[in-house]
């Protein structure tokens, strides 16, 4: 840990944002540390998810946003099922990037974030997710050309890739992701009036 | 008697999981359970969308249940286990959250279904013990089989409601009812890393290697699934694997309807086992024709 981080807040703005946003109480945690103990990939984190959420508990907002921890998580809900509190520990870990995404804060795992965003961008265009289309997006973000392409031809060879992305669904799924947009952007101009955004 | 039920097959079956969708169909149809594939279905969203949008987490599974009420159906099958997590946890969160609910019904067109239950492959299936050990036409009971339950199925228990959240037993009865073996092993409901396999590959080869490695340990000839990302890594990444850790496993990685198709007798092409990176071969090797006695003496 740096210095800086040493410095505790006087009140956590970003745990007050996710008790609003996720419904979940990181102050219920008493720190037995089940869910780093069951945690598969707690050995890659930076800080552990129970060191993470006792973070947010101090108010050190800055080190928990740009933590790897969130962008490493794999979303297995073991946390989540084992914490004896009732602290739904992965959901935290959501919230915590969405906030970070809306907050313009840069990924320390962009790599991560680059997927989503390619991810997201296939379904919001064909409805169904194109794997090859998703791939290419992905690529073109992170500018790893190579990476798994022996696999991808394995796998083309094998059927199991689509060329062509099926339409069915586009329109439908257009409309959904507008609508969300639309009504996430009203409620961030609502919320930035109470502190929510910096 | 026959039962109809909404299907929604999601992305992977479509595509990387093609081989899950056809030996579900086929399987089905031995079984007479009626599908129904769901109308203009659209992606669940899977972790991109419940890692950067709540919202929008919840509002594409609704559309597509929404989609299947329309039909006329209250029952949707979803094979693929992320897909399944995702159409039940919105069903859960639209209950526990009116804000949600009010918001859901402003994205999603059409009223947020409200008799829809979600439903997957292996409770429909292992409902139907004697239909299945009736239809059981070809031996199995050389495989060791073990089943690999993955994350998504059972967590987390509040929202899934489904088996025994550590400790799953119900593919391993599943199987029982062809007269497949299957073992016990400790890595039954660990995490491949199936949501990091495109982005943090490292993380998920040393997770789908310790599964491997236990797989192997306890001495499993094949590992049965029941997700798509899981078997995914398992199969399409395990030479991956192998290389990195200077092994070699050569496990065979079914769907668990795969091996359901064996067991009928249904061809292993039309259970899309083709389409796998590791041979089968030596699970095709040990499928033979049951004698008029021996059938159905596993169920009971």
């Amino acid at each position: 840990m740096t210095d800086a981080v040493l410095m505790v807040p006087t009140h956590a703005d970003l745990a007050e944002a996710v008790l609003r946003e996720s419904g979940q109480d990181v102050n219920l945690c008493y720190q037995c540390g089940k869910c780093a103990a069951g945690c598969p990939v707690s050995y890659a984190m930076d800080y552990s998810p129970f060191q993470l959420i006792h973070a947010t508990r101090l108010g050190l907002d800055d080190l928990v946003l740009n933590s790897k921890t969130i962008w490493l998580c794999a979303s297995c809900e073991t946390c989540t099922t084992r914490c004896p509190q009732d602290v739904d520990i992965a959901g935290v870990m959501d919230t915590v990037k969405t906030i970070v995404l809306r907050r313009r804060v840069k990924p320390t795992v962009p790599r991560v974030a680059a997927f989503y965003q390619a991810a997201l961008g296939s379904i919001r265009l064909h409805g169904r997710l194109f794997e090859l289309g998703m791939i290419v997006g992905l690529k073109r973000r992170t500018r790893e050309l190579f990476k798994d392409t022996g696999l991808g031809m394995r796998m083309l060879r094998k059927g199991k890739l689509k060329l062509f992305p099926s339409f069915s669904g586009a329109r439908t799924a257009r409309k959904i992701f507008d609508r969300v947009r639309k009504l996430e952007n009203q409620r961030a101009r609502g919320a930035s009036g109470e502190g929510d955004r910096k | 008697m026959t039962t109809t039920y909404a299907y929604y097959p999601g992305c992977s079956l479509h595509s990387t999981a093609a081989e899950y969708d056809m030996s579900f169909r086929a399987v089905c149809d031995v079984l007479e359970v009626d599908l129904r594939e769901v109308k203009g279905w659209i992606c669940c969203g899977t972790s991109p969308a419940h890692s950067t949008s709540r919202l929008l987490s919840h509002a594409l599974p609704m559309k597509n249940l929404s989609l299947a009420e329309q039909m006329g159906l209250t029952e949707v099958t979803a094979p693929c286990a992320a897909c399944f997590a995702r159409l039940r946890t919105s069903l859960y969160e639209a209950k526990r959250d009116p804000e949600l609910h009010r918001q859901l019904q402003a994205v999603v067109d059409g009223p947020i279904p409200e008799l829809v239950s979600v439903i997957h492959p292996l409770e429909i299936l292992g409902a139907l013990g004697p239909e299945i050990a009736e239809a059981t036409t070809h031996d199995l009971s050389e495989l060791a089989v073990v089943c690999y339950y993955g994350c998504l199925l059972t967590r987390p228990p509040k929202v899934m409601q489904f088996d025994e959240c550590e400790t799953p037993s119900s593919m391993d009865r599943l199987l029982g009812f062809l007269g497949i073996r299957t073992l016990d092993w400790s890595c039954k409901t660990d995490c491949c890393g199936g949501a990091l396999a495109m982005t943090e590959t490292d993380i998920m080869l040393k997770l789908t290697h310790d599964i491997l490695e236990e797989a192997r340990g306890v001495g499993a000839d094949a590992i049965a699934v029941a997700c798509p990302l899981c078997q995914a890594n398992l199969d399409a990444r395990q030479a991956e694997v192998e290389e990195r850790y200077e092994t070699r496993y050569g496990l065979p990685v079914l769907y668990f309807t795969q091996l359901m198709g064996l067991a009928f007798g249904i061809s292993p092409k039309r259970l899309g086992l083709h389409k796998h990176l590791v041979g089968v071969d030596a699970v095709l090797e040990s499928v033979a024709p049951v004698t008029e006695p021996a059938r159905g003496a596993a169920y009971g």
